[in-house]
């Protein structure tokens, strides 16, 4: 890598650093032998991790959390794979107004679509608060997300293949499974883990749409206000930012792999 | 088209009688077919729960229940002025003559904070996606990949990391005093609308960087080599060609940051403080604690309409659409 040390190169690493430098002390300090997040760091210790693996409840949280993030990424990959589908190869009239509902969730605050649909499913259908809800409200949010990834899967996506087997007499059904699914399974691999990711993550949904089960940033959340569970609590965020960066790696060289070999023959 | 509706009809025999005939002519039809289950998810999720919102704010919260006549009383409530021999709040220093100016206040200070988050994005991510754009020839993917890699992690964390950071006993006070800077922690550090600011532009600037970069990297680069030409030095030829060619990227990054961020919730709930609070929070405690459903969607609406109004002047005023005409 042969790069001058000109303000730009200076700049540019400035700001990886300004990006990274907050997050990496949570990590940091997750190692670090005191109960409060201060320098000079203390001795080395593996304390912290040893009592987020014992805390029945974290460990409850994270099953919840793994569940709802599960069940999540295949219900938006479906909802997301048949916009993708019909917004790629059909020409739509209508085509703006239809993309923009479906994206609405990017736009408006994850604050007032929860309560707002906290409100509907309280006062007007009396649905308790469980799991469930918390994963209706991430569908929303991730369906827009994975409609996206696989668009651009799709778009250029040769139609004349899945004509070919209509042709030789393939039902819709069979088609689709054997020809489309195939030539979209990076994309669809993408999409589930980024709707993994972004469920496992997401907190103010889960916040406001969660009964006495909580997913794991809500029981996050309800530990950083106690400055004695500090240890444990650095250590869970440590383990979920390196779960969520190996998630992206992961979902992110796939999506790159797919857009590269887009063209169906080179499979 | 003629060619090829032969074959895709023999996928649909399947479908019989006149149904499937139908269907069979209008490709339109089969596209919303195949979309109807998403789209009907998103309606009964989102727009039925959104439509919900606007009827309850044209009711009234009585002290148990809910009275369901319509009223502007709960609009009339926000903006309602301050009657005789009432104190009148003021914020940085202008009046407001309102009898509960707390909701008009927080919702100019969530614009403000918002708007300064993002000119603090722009500013750190313009110089960024140039270098990227235009100086960065190797390796281009891992440095796109490091930028936007943190924007996927949780975003609880990405805030609470600053509370470490900037807090009471927190690195920055912590180093500082070891380095022998200063004696006493300094205060004012965490808890503020600046500490709420800092960490919405921390955490918006990598997503923001993308569109500008996007917008550099189509620069046609025999445009400025026919700058340099014809004589204009580096900083004018950015000012007279990069610049404005850049400018859609620039908006897009600057809405992508606003429109989200006015709403915010977890930021200044978690490094705001009393003093940083935002409208999210205000509209938190309508539903929650004041249980006033009603004000509470009143309020929200309030909030997107004027985000929405905001960001049409704005896009009215830099003439976006005339802009990207150009651009392609």
């Amino acid at each position: 890598m042969r790069m001058k040390l000109d303000p730009m190169t200076v700049y540019g690493f400035a700001f990886l650093v300004f990006l990274y430098a907050p997050v990496l002390l949570i990590p940091l300090f997750s190692f670090n032998d005191s109960t409060v997040a201060t320098f000079p760091m203390k001795g080395f210790t593996l304390n912290g991790y040893r009592l987020m693996v014992n805390d029945a409840s974290l460990m409850n949280a994270l099953k919840n959390s793994l569940i709802v993030g599960i069940g999540v990424s295949v219900v938006s990959t479906a909802f997301g794979m048949l916009a993708a589908m019909g917004a790629t190869r059909y020409a739509l009239p209508g085509k703006g107004p239809v993309m923009g509902t479906i994206m609405l969730p990017l736009v408006v605050p994850s604050l007032i679509v929860s309560i707002a649909l906290l409100v509907i499913l309280r006062k007007v259908f009396d649905v308790p608060l469980t799991l469930w809800t918390v994963a209706a409200g991430h569908v929303l949010v991730c369906v827009p997300f994975s409609m996206l990834v696989l668009i651009a899967r799709l778009e250029g996506f040769d139609k004349g293949l899945e004509e070919a087997s209509n042709d030789l007499g393939e039902s819709a059904w069979m088609t689709f499974w054997r020809v489309t699914f195939p030539i979209a399974l990076p994309g669809i691999v993408a999409s589930l883990l980024m709707c993994f990711t972004i469920s496992f993550d997401e907190f103010v949904m889960a916040f406001f749409l969660s009964g006495t089960d909580q997913t794991l940033p809500v029981f996050l959340y309800s530990q950083l206000r106690f400055p004695n569970k500090l240890p444990p609590t650095l250590s869970l965020g440590s383990s979920i930012l390196a779960a969520s960066i190996v998630i992206v790696i992961v979902s992110e060289w796939l999506r790159r792999r797919g857009v590269q070999t887009s063209k169906p023959g080179a499979f | 088209m003629a060619v090829a509706e032969p074959g895709a009809v023999s996928g649909w025999t399947a479908v019989n009688g006149r149904w499937g005939t139908w269907l069979r002519r209008r490709e339109w039809a089969r596209g919303y077919l195949l979309m109807s289950p998403t789209l009907l998810v998103m309606v009964a999720m989102l727009i039925v729960p959104m439509i919900a919102l606007v009827i309850m704010s044209f009711w009234t919260q009585t002290v148990l229940e809910i009275d369901r006549t319509f009223t502007l009383e709960n609009y009339w409530h926000l903006i309602e002025p301050a009657g005789e021999g009432d104190e009148i709040p003021t914020w940085m220093g202008i009046p407001f003559p309102l009898k509960r100016a707390v909701y008009v206040v927080l919702l100019l200070k969530s614009i403000l904070m918002s708007l300064s988050a993002t000119v603090a994005v722009i500013l750190l991510a313009y110089p960024m996606a140039y270098f990227l754009a235009f100086r960065v020839k190797r390796h281009k993917m891992i440095w796109l990949m490091a930028i936007t890699l943190p924007f996927w992690t949780s975003y609880l964390l990405r805030v609470f990391s600053w509370k470490l950071m900037l807090g009471f006993g927190g690195v920055i006070n912590s180093g500082l005093m070891k380095l022998g800077f200063i004696k006493e922690p300094l205060e004012f550090l965490l808890y503020n609308p600046t500490a709420v600011v800092i960490t919405l532009a921390h955490s918006w600037v990598a997503f923001a960087l993308l569109p500008i970069y996007v917008s550099l990297e189509k620069i046609d680069r025999s445009l400025l080599e026919a700058a340099s030409d014809l004589g204009d030095r580096p900083w004018e030829r950015f000012l007279r060609v990069t610049l404005p060619l850049s400018l859609p990227g620039l908006i897009s990054s600057a809405l992508l940051v606003f429109i989200p961020t006015v709403g915010d919730y977890v930021t200044p709930t978690l490094v705001g403080g009393p003093s940083g609070i935002m409208v999210g929070n205000a509209i938190q405690t309508l539903f929650y604690r004041v249980n006033n459903i009603p004000l509470g969607s009143a309020l929200s609406l309030v909030m997107m309409l004027l985000v929405t109004l905001l960001v049409c002047l704005f896009l009215w005023a830099v003439g976006y659409r005339k802009m990207q005409q150009r651009a392609t």
